[in-house]
């Protein structure tokens, strides 16, 4: 008994608060806006987004100002190992909280003049945002599983929120029956690694083997076990789901379409990247003995991702689908730079200046999506974007640089980010996924460059046609302006100069 | 001085991007500022390039003047803009910045709607072009053809004629589809050479220590060779080409035929073939084939073209053939000639488009059977096309410089396969033959009932200031190189030399002087082009026969 007393008091005394301080000040934040919602006069309610999105951004400004190293806890394990503070769970903590509120800004623009509770979408929102966190810097089982599905729980909310809707109705059925069942699987796989690792009888077994650094110990001693095999494909398969991999992608049109726009931006960047955040740990850190089968695994899933995304994708005329399905072939790209990392070291900061460069693109093109679609479920076809970028050229404008960024198209950041994957796997001998890369990149200029076709291509003067499909434009605001202006400069810039960024993930 | 240079050079590439990014972000509607400071943007660089042209002494170490170098922050795989001009890219630098002033200033003047967006992205064309040719990284050489690509894809889908939305889509597949290859054989180079940085004269240096094996050299040669050659509208890969040129705005289309798709091979010759020796060696038979292909079945392709803009995009495929097969050479002779031939043949398939959009302009259609003796009302027009026409043909006539080119190319491919002159010259006589079918439709005989028709209540203008200014512009320089071939065969002697050791007649000259490259430079190649204004004729008799001497 004294000896768990012991044992307890020294877990508790690594409890580093002050390591998770930006997760507890978003947790605090979001149960504020609860208060709020109980103690403001009704016809203030429309200030609680507000304080949500600028209680974000005093975060983020002050996590980049003071905490940028981590608060001094890299390479730190605290929480008894709960928690492990690296570089790159550093980037991915902004890369979360950037997301996290242009959603919050999207959402705004999106939830205006519906009748729902406006609210617990910025609650949730922030908590999601806080699990995405800890997820990205989870360095045991037991806090992996429960971020992860307090991510999970939160997007289930998050996807039927417009709940008046049946097309919304049946995204969120469909995301909660396939999450749930990914999520069993992941812990069914958790389960026999567990209990193979923990098995005193095996050499290099732990008594707590759930630990990241104690199961790939004991990963070292039996490469070639069954049951850690299986289980380590159980847990990549739950991962797969998260970040939409073949054959683990069948939920995505439908969810993305069925979810309002914040959501499927969300969904496509800060889910996804959390996924190869979490995927990046586990490969590189867990399941790196077991090399000979884990990288024709990912090999296939990755070509497999590659080929079913491009071309389910080529006759999408559905916007949201279209991103959800070239979404996916972006998964397969980043797969291409997890593999190679696991030869090349720096490849890892290509995968994660791709998440960067794919969060740029991608919410450049979503805020034009949300502008463009107040009813959701309508405006979202191809046909809906003819004659944007005359009657809003603005808009217009962000859309190609947003596309053209996504398809990899120099001198756009999204070029940078599929350069330095290519060079990686060309440096790690992975000839045949490159060459099912190019293929798909090649696709995927069809399906982009038709958008902003659709967009962009007009004929000067009003044609019959024209006339008779006339239609409101959307007034843009001036912080859309600005915030949508910023991400178009950020790609363009990216695309030229790409130092601060690369210097920071170069440390990693 | 030299440091003037360096910042010129920069500036040369930089300023005409940055005015577009001005031009779309901070213009008004006013058209008149629009206009002033594109015009500004289009001249700096062509002025820059001819000072250039007129300072170009290279360091007789890397064989590079003007280099400079700055960090963009992917030094983690070996990439930094690293800019430079060799005797290779001088002329090709030279003609991005004329042609680019050409095309611009023709596009000034057009009524184009929406004009600001439009010159904001010719200006990224013009400077995507110089960077081109300026870039000795490898990485920026392909990022800044791409800089130029996609406003050729804009452009095409909105100012464009007809099939413009078709044609821009096919248009893009397919060149996207060669530049991703290339990349991907450019990324094999560097990875496989083992290199530290993605610069040409690094990876040139670190293969001089130990070079490709010959299968990979081979595998990645096909890369770059195939990927370059859509590029390029190698036969037949060309099907985008002429669709698309017929599509583009005149502007565009000057831009796009007459620099631009000499990317492909500016890269196979720069890059491609010398640091991939073997690789190069292996594929050069089947390239001269297809380069045959170009010449001969482009070449009846052509002839059959009623639509003048559609003839001349074709004419600009087949004509991209001569410069294959100067390339497929191997040597010296061959490639310096294909060098010469891009230049003078970017300026020449300018002027066409030019022209071609001048004449439609006073007939209303491009249909060639529709018109005839539009010389009476437009003589100078007439003069002007004859001569660009004579010019594209490769006669020698005017004093033009494709036939030196031509010229050059044919001696490289004598002393390659003697029987591949035949088709080629063969070529010569069907340009001749649409071209003078053209010339005689357009302009001679007798006014057709459906010109009348067409132009019925207007007056035809001669042609106007603003066209004369760009066509007088393109004339003057391919007059100039063609009297005066030296001022750029000097140049590309000194760099071609040392890359392909030249063909029989510069080794057997080494061998005299040993361990002297200039003298073999120059009597492997210079002593074939004429150094002065002599009467031609003399000239091909003399570098004819001395070739006859050398296999003897």
């Amino acid at each position: 008994m004294s000896d768990h007393l012991i044992e307890f008091k020294e877990i508790a005394a690594s409890n580093q608060w002050g390591a998770i301080l930006p997760e507890i000040a978003l947790g605090v934040l979001a149960l504020t806006l609860l208060v709020l919602e109980i103690f403001l006069p009704k016809n203030r309610h429309v200030l609680i987004p507000r304080v949500a999105i600028i209680g974000q951004l005093v975060v983020l400004v002050w996590f980049l100002a003071f905490f940028r190293a981590g608060g001094g806890y890299i390479g730190q394990e605290t929480f008894g190992g709960m928690l492990f503070h690296d570089g790159v769970g550093q980037v991915m903590r902004v890369f979360f909280l950037v997301s996290s509120l242009l959603v919050c800004h999207l959402a705004t623009i999106s939830l205006a003049g519906k009748q729902v509770p406006k609210v617990e979408f910025f609650h949730i929102a922030l908590v999601v945002t806080a699990a995405l966190m800890l997820l990205a810097q989870s360095n045991h089982f037991v806090l992996f599983f429960i971020s992860l599905e307090t991510v999970t729980v939160g997007f289930f909310v998050l996807v039927c929120y417009l709940r008046y809707q049946a097309i919304a109705l049946e995204a969120g059925l469909k995301y909660l029956v396939l999450a749930a069942l990914s999520s069993a699987v992941m812990l069914f796989g958790i389960a026999l690694l567990y209990g193979i690792a923990g098995n005193p009888l095996l050499e290099g077994s732990s008594s707590d083997s759930m630990n990241f650094g104690a199961l790939n110990a004991f990963l070292k001693n039996h490469p070639e076990s069954n049951i850690a095999i299986i289980g380590m494909i159980l847990v990549i398969a739950g991962v797969a789901f998260k970040i939409a991999a073949f054959p683990f992608q069948i939920w995505v049109p439908d969810v993305y379409q069925g979810a309002s726009t914040p959501v499927t931006a969300f969904l496509a960047v800060a889910s996804k990247a959390a996924g190869f955040a979490v995927l990046l740990t586990l490969v590189l850190k867990v399941f790196q003995p077991m090399e000979t089968i884990l990288v024709p695994l990912l090999s296939l899933l990755a070509i497999l991702t590659i080929l079913y995304g491009n071309i389910a994708a080529l006759t999408q005329r559905n916007t949201k689908r279209l991103m959800g399905l070239s979404g996916i072939a972006h998964a397969g790209y980043l797969l291409v730079g997890v593999i190679a990392s696991l030869y090349v070291p720096w490849a890892m900061g290509a995968v994660v200046f791709y998440l960067v460069t794919y969060l740029l693109g991608s919410f450049a093109v979503f805020g034009v999506m949300a502008h463009l679609s107040p009813e959701d479920g309508t405006g979202d076809e191809l046909e809906d974007y003819l004659d944007l970028a005359k009657n809003r050229p603005f808009l217009g404008g962000v859309l190609v640089v947003g596309l053209g960024s996504l398809a990899g198209i120099p001198p756009l950041a999204g070029f940078i980010g599929k350069l330095l994957i290519f060079i990686a796997a060309f440096q790690a001998g992975l000839y045949w996924l490159l060459a099912v890369s190019v293929f798909g990149v090649v696709l995927s200029i069809y399906y982009y460059f038709g958008w902003i076709k659709a967009a962009v291509f007009q004929y000067w003067q009003v044609s019959p046609e024209e006339a008779a499909r006339s239609r409101e434009w959307p007034e843009i605001s001036s912080i859309s302006r600005l915030i949508l202006g910023t991400l178009a400069a950020a790609t363009v810039v990216l695309g030229f100069f790409q130092g601060p960024l690369s210097d920071w993930l170069g440390r990693l | 001085m030299a440091e003037i240079s360096e910042s010129l050079l920069q500036l040369s590439v930089f300023v005409p991007i940055i005015f577009g990014g001005i031009l779309l972000l901070f213009g008004t509607s006013a058209n008149v500022f629009a206009r002033k400071l594109a015009f500004v943007g289009f001249l700096f660089p062509a002025l820059v390039s001819l000072w250039l042209w007129f300072a170009f002494s290279p360091d007789p170490e890397t064989g590079y003047a003007f280099l400079t170098e700055v960090p963009t922050g992917l030094g983690i795989v070996g990439i930094s803009l690293k800019l430079g001009l060799n005797g290779i890219s001088l002329p090709l630098f030279v003609l991005a910045g004329v042609a680019g002033f050409a095309a611009g200033f023709y596009a000034l003047v057009s009524p184009a709607e929406r004009l600001r967006q439009y010159l904001a992205l010719l200006l990224f064309m013009h400077g995507g072009l110089m960077g081109i040719f300026a870039s000795v990284d490898v990485f920026f050489f392909y990022f800044f053809h791409e800089i130029a690509l996609i406003p050729t894809f804009l452009m095409i889908g909105i100012w464009g004629g007809r099939e413009r939305h078709y044609a821009a889509m096919k248009m893009t597949i397919y060149l996207s589809l060669g530049a991703l290859l290339s990349l991907v054989g450019l990324i094999a180079l560097y990875v496989q050479s083992g290199a530290t940085s993605f610069d040409i004269i690094s990876l040139k240096n670190a293969l001089e220590g130990q070079s490709i094996g010959s299968v990979a050299q081979r595998h990645t040669f096909a890369l770059l060779l195939f990927g370059f050659g859509i590029l390029v509208s190698l036969w037949p890969f060309h099907t985008w080409a002429a669709l698309g040129y017929g599509a583009a705005p005149t502007s565009a289309a000057m831009l796009h035929a007459g620099v631009l798709k000499k990317f492909g091979l500016y890269g196979l010759i720069q890059i491609g073939a010398p640091l991939l020796p073997e690789g190069a060696a292996s594929w050069m038979y089947l390239l001269a084939l297809l380069a045959l292909g170009n010449v001969i079945v482009i070449g009846f392709v052509t002839v059959a073209q009623r639509d003048l803009k559609q003839m001349i995009g074709f004419s600009s495929v087949m004509h991209m053939g001569y410069c294959f097969l100067g390339l497929a050479c191997l040597s010296a002779v061959g490639v310096g000639g294909a060098v010469i031939l891009m230049f003078a043949h970017g300026l020449t398939v300018a002027l066409l488009f030019l022209l071609g959009n001048c004449i439609y302009q006073r007939t209303g259609t491009f249909d060639m059977r529709e018109m005839g003796g539009l010389a009476r009302k437009a003589p100078v027009l007439a003069a002007f096309f004859v001569t660009a026409m004579l010019a594209s043909i490769g006669l020698p006539g005017p004093g033009l410089a494709n036939f030196w080119g031509e010229l050059t190319v044919f001696i490289g491919l004598w002393q390659y396969r003697e029987w591949m002159v035949v088709p080629a010259v063969f070529g010569v006589v069907i340009s001749a033959v649409y071209g003078l079918r053209a010339a005689g439709n357009i302009f001679f005989g007798e006014e057709t009932d459906e010109f009348r028709k067409a132009s019925k209540g207007k007056t035809i203008h001669d042609i106007l200031w603003f066209e004369r200014t760009p066509a007088l512009v393109l004339l003057a320089l391919l007059i100039l190189v063609g009297l005066w071939p030296r001022s750029l065969t000097d140049g590309i002697n000194e760099t071609v030399a040392p890359m392909y050791g030249g063909g029989d007649v510069a080794i057997e000259a080494a061998d005299a002087t040993p361990g002297s490259a200039e003298g073999a430079a120059s009597y492997g190649f210079a002593e074939r082009l004429p150094t002065c204004c002599a009467p031609p004729g003399t000239e091909v008799r003399t570098a004819i026969k001395m070739d006859n001497h050398s296999h003897e």
